[in-house]
């Protein structure tokens, strides 16, 4: 029932993809990681407070992942968001200003990092709570259904999560109604400074829906054509009534689980390791490169980045603060 | 051009710590992601990564240095001639004094907004509530809940129902009866026993514009989903800053049953009340339940709403017009009287009443309010009738301790001190898990002779 592609060497792999198709991933996944870095470097200023989870290493899952998607197709994480946020469409400068707390942010501030949403691109956050996205993207999946509009859930957990009991509340229930969605376990081997093997009895977490017949497949998840090629079936596989399918991305932070990490749990060489032999951003631009891509239009696309999240930076910090009578509204919806 | 590595902060709270030890030497190239140095503090440990390409043309802070202040210049990179932005300049100054001063930085200030008037109670009245004049049927609250479902679900295509035992079983207290059979399975949903999971499943499902009613067998069995129903339901709206609401309706039996014991007999109101973001009705008459419910089940936000499994088989007189609505918010005078006020909500409600009948015979008129509502309060409402009987005593079925009645104690502090003519009196649950034994659980649960010796109490009489 499971298959698994793990181990699939870099570089051999004859995973199709158009030269502009791959030089869109590289931007997305670019932007990302030159996001990340300003928001660890503002948070390192104080702009940014309170707990802040960055993205950087794992760029290859959401932007794989979410170009196998359809317009319409919804999303929902877990609070290592800012990526999925920008790789769903929406604006860096809106996310960055949350980050900082400000009026401009896409919750006027009142959300912060790890609770974010943007109903006109599908995204339905960024929750706090480890694992209470799960049974959300499966209620997601469960009003596709109910309207029968043929989108699917694209519902994110990382390895972390997969140890509470409403994962399987909902693995269950998905696989009994048959719910469209799509559970991408973003396996980045740590919750917080737990390894996986320390926090789980099995490790392959691909098998994890098995009891309830959900198939399941392992991705490199360092590779972001590797990515969008596992996504692609899966998303077609859950679009076409067959149900629920697991993906487990096998990916990695290179940054602590927060801002203030002891990295006391893991060896600086692991890191370095992943870096210089995994980075997904470095792999896909050496293949734009083998593939005759012209170095000159990578730079372009990193000044471009970089003038992006500069703006975004800027705009967060002089954006003002929310207004003190914002402190009273959006509790209730006026009936 | 050059730029300064400031001297990063771990946390809000953080103001100094020690440069461990450099990891690139004055010389070395460094690109962007690359670690620089580890800094210490006592807690924890954490990398400082180049943001900007170029080469470490100094390090100002050698290694081992401890107390280094947040923000203090540690090295310097130069540009390599290519594209170092000026946005390098404009986040991470290069003089290094321009670090955000604490005026202009969100946490270091707290501004004082001027509260509404008492944001915790209702002030503003409710939508005014027109008598109803129409065609009445008696049921019992069981079906008038059944009837508000079905009525609902037929004006709008969004309602749908799950939760356990509600369609083939029609309803563990046979409230869903007949709805499977009228709407079918796509919008009658049997659950597995997996609160967390289907009341989050229901999350998820308004988040995306249904409308479900997710029943609870009793709401003891809702505490494996209260996280679901707080941090999922009720914060989402004002964490997304106004744009992701959630209507939603949870509901089932609340408060005792008979002979039960602990774990399926609590009353959550308190509880529920307590959080804002969210709505919670307790209604007592049939007209009540079915009103509200319908309101409940309209309402764009999500509503706790709690029933009683021993009020399910009482009868009264229900109007049948599909439009009829109870507004959430606003409690009513079950009974007027005089001398001292009563409040309760839920099968108390009963209680009250026929305590204000053995008052009566006693000489005591007492005015008997039903909350109805706990969120919003109508404390409007209470505040009112206390100003004219200058006596009060809370009903609850739930423990005392920060119970409904010690909300309404403080009430009574904050908008009646100078109308009270004795202290205000509680009837609550005994502060004990719910005993089995029949004559230990009587003895836990408010009695109707309870309360009439608590308003002679207040009436010193």
């Amino acid at each position: 029932m499971a298959t698994t592609r793990k181990g699939r060497p870099v570089g051999v792999a004859e995973l199709d993809a158009s030269p502009k198709e791959l030089l869109g991933f590289y931007r997305d996944m670019l932007l990302i990681r030159r996001f990340e870095e300003r928001a660890g470097q503002m948070y390192g200023m104080g702009l940014i407070g309170g707990f802040c989870h960055l993205y950087i290493g794992q760029e290859a899952v959401v932007v794989g992942m979410q170009a196998a998607l359809k317009e319409g197709d919804t999303v929902v994480t877990s609070y290592r968001d800012h990526g999925h946020m920008l790789a769903c469409g929406m604006d860096p400068k809106g996310v960055m200003s949350e980050l900082t707390g400000r009026r401009t942010g896409y919750s006027h501030g009142k959300g912060g990092s790890m609770h974010m949403f943007s109903r006109e691109k599908n995204f339905f956050g960024g929750h706090g709570i480890v694992g209470a996205q799960v049974p959300i993207g499966t209620g997601l999946a469960f009003a596709h259904r109910y309207r029968d509009n043929g989108l699917i859930s694209a519902t994110y957990l990382g390895d972390g999560a997969i140890n509470q009991g409403q994962v399987y509340e909902s693995f269950n229930m998905a696989a009994l109604w048959k719910l469209p969605v799509v559970y991408v376990i973003e396996n980045n081997r740590y919750g917080m400074g737990t390894s996986i093997d320390r926090a789980s009895a099995r490790t392959d977490l691909f098998h994890r829906g098995m009891a309830y017949g959900i198939p399941g497949e392992q991705v490199d998840g360092m590779n972001v054509l590797a990515v969008h090629e596992a996504g692609l079936a899966a998303a077609e596989h859950a679009r076409s009534g067959q149900g629920p399918l697991i993906l487990e991305m096998l990916t990695y932070r290179y940054r602590g689980h927060s801002m203030s990490d002891p990295a006391k749990y893991r060896t600086r060489d692991e890191v370095d390791r992943m870096r210089t032999e995994h980075d997904p951003i470095e792999q896909a631009r050496q293949r734009l490169l083998e593939g005759g891509t012209d170095e000159a239009m990578l730079k372009d696309i990193e000044a471009e980045v970089r003038r992006r999240v500069a703006e975004a930076a800027q705009f967060a910090q002089d954006s003002p603060e929310p207004a003190p009578d914002e402190l009273w509204t959006d509790v209730l919806v006026d009936a | 051009m050059a730029t300064e590595v400031l001297m990063p902060a771990l946390s809000p709270t953080m103001t100094e710590g020690k440069i461990a030890r450099w990891l690139k030497s004055e010389g070395d190239a460094v690109h962007s992601g690359d670690v620089l140095a580890e800094i210490e503090t006592d807690k924890a440990t954490m990398e400082v990564e180049a943001v900007d390409e170029g080469v470490l043309a100094k390090i100002v802070i050698p290694e081992g240095t401890d107390h280094v202040a947040v923000n203090t210049p540690i090295a310097v990179i130069t540009g390599n001639g290519e594209d170092v932005g000026a946005d390098a300049a404009s986040i991470a100054p290069a003089n290094g004094r321009q670090q955000p001063t604490t005026a202009d930085t969100p946490r270091a200030r707290a501004p004082q907004p001027v509260a509404p008037e008492t944001p915790r109670a209702s002030r503003r009245a409710a939508a005014e509530e027109a008598e109803y004049t129409g065609v009445t049927r008696t049921i019992t609250v069981r079906e008038a809940l059944r009837d508000a479902i079905a009525e609902e679900m037929r004006r709008d295509e969004r309602v749908f129902l799950i939760g356990e035992e509600v369609a083939e079983y029609q309803g563990a207290y046979k409230v869903s009866q007949g709805l499977l059979q009228e709407f079918g399975t796509r919008r009658v949903v049997d659950t597995p026993i997996t609160e967390q999971g289907f009341a989050g499943l229901g999350v998820g499902a308004g988040f995306a514009g249904l409308r479900p009613i997710v029943e609870f067998m009793t709401f003891n069995f809702a505490m494996q989903a209260i996280d679901q129903i707080i941090n999922s339901a009720s914060k989402t709206h004002y964490m997304s800053g106004g744009q992701m609401s959630c209507p939603i309706v949870f509901r089932g039996p609340n408060g005792i049953a008979a002979r039960v014991a602990a774990q399926h007999s609590q009353c959550y109101a308190s509880w529920y009340a307590h959080c804002p973001g969210l709505k919670v009705v307790a209604p007592f008459t049939g007209a009540d339940h079915k009103g509200l419910l319908k309101s409940a089940i309209r309402d764009p936000n999500p509503v706790v709403f709690l029933e009683h499994e021993l009020v399910y088989g009482e009868s009264f007189a229900v109007p049948e017009d599909p439009e009829f609505l109870v507004p959430i918010g606003k409690a009513r005078i079950a009974r007027p009287g005089e001398q001292v006020t009563i409040t309760a909500f839920s099968r108390m409600v009963k209680l009250a009443l026929q305590a204000a009948e053995e008052l009566e015979s006693a000489g005591i008129s007492a005015e008997v309010i039903d909350l109805r509502t706990l969120r919003p309060f109508d404390a409007a409402t209470i505040a009112a009738s206390v100003q004219k009987t200058n006596r009060i005593v809370a009903v609850e079925e739930g423990w005392p301790f920060a119970g409904i009645g010690a909300e309404i104690a403080a009430l009574m502090f904050e908008e009646c001190f100078d109308w009270l003519d004795a202290p205000v009196k509680r009837v609550t649950g005994k502060d004990v898990p719910l005993p089995y034994a029949a004559n230990l659980e009587r003895l836990a649960v408010p009695q109707v002779e309870d309360i009439v010796a608590a308003a002679r109490e207040v009436c010193y009489r």
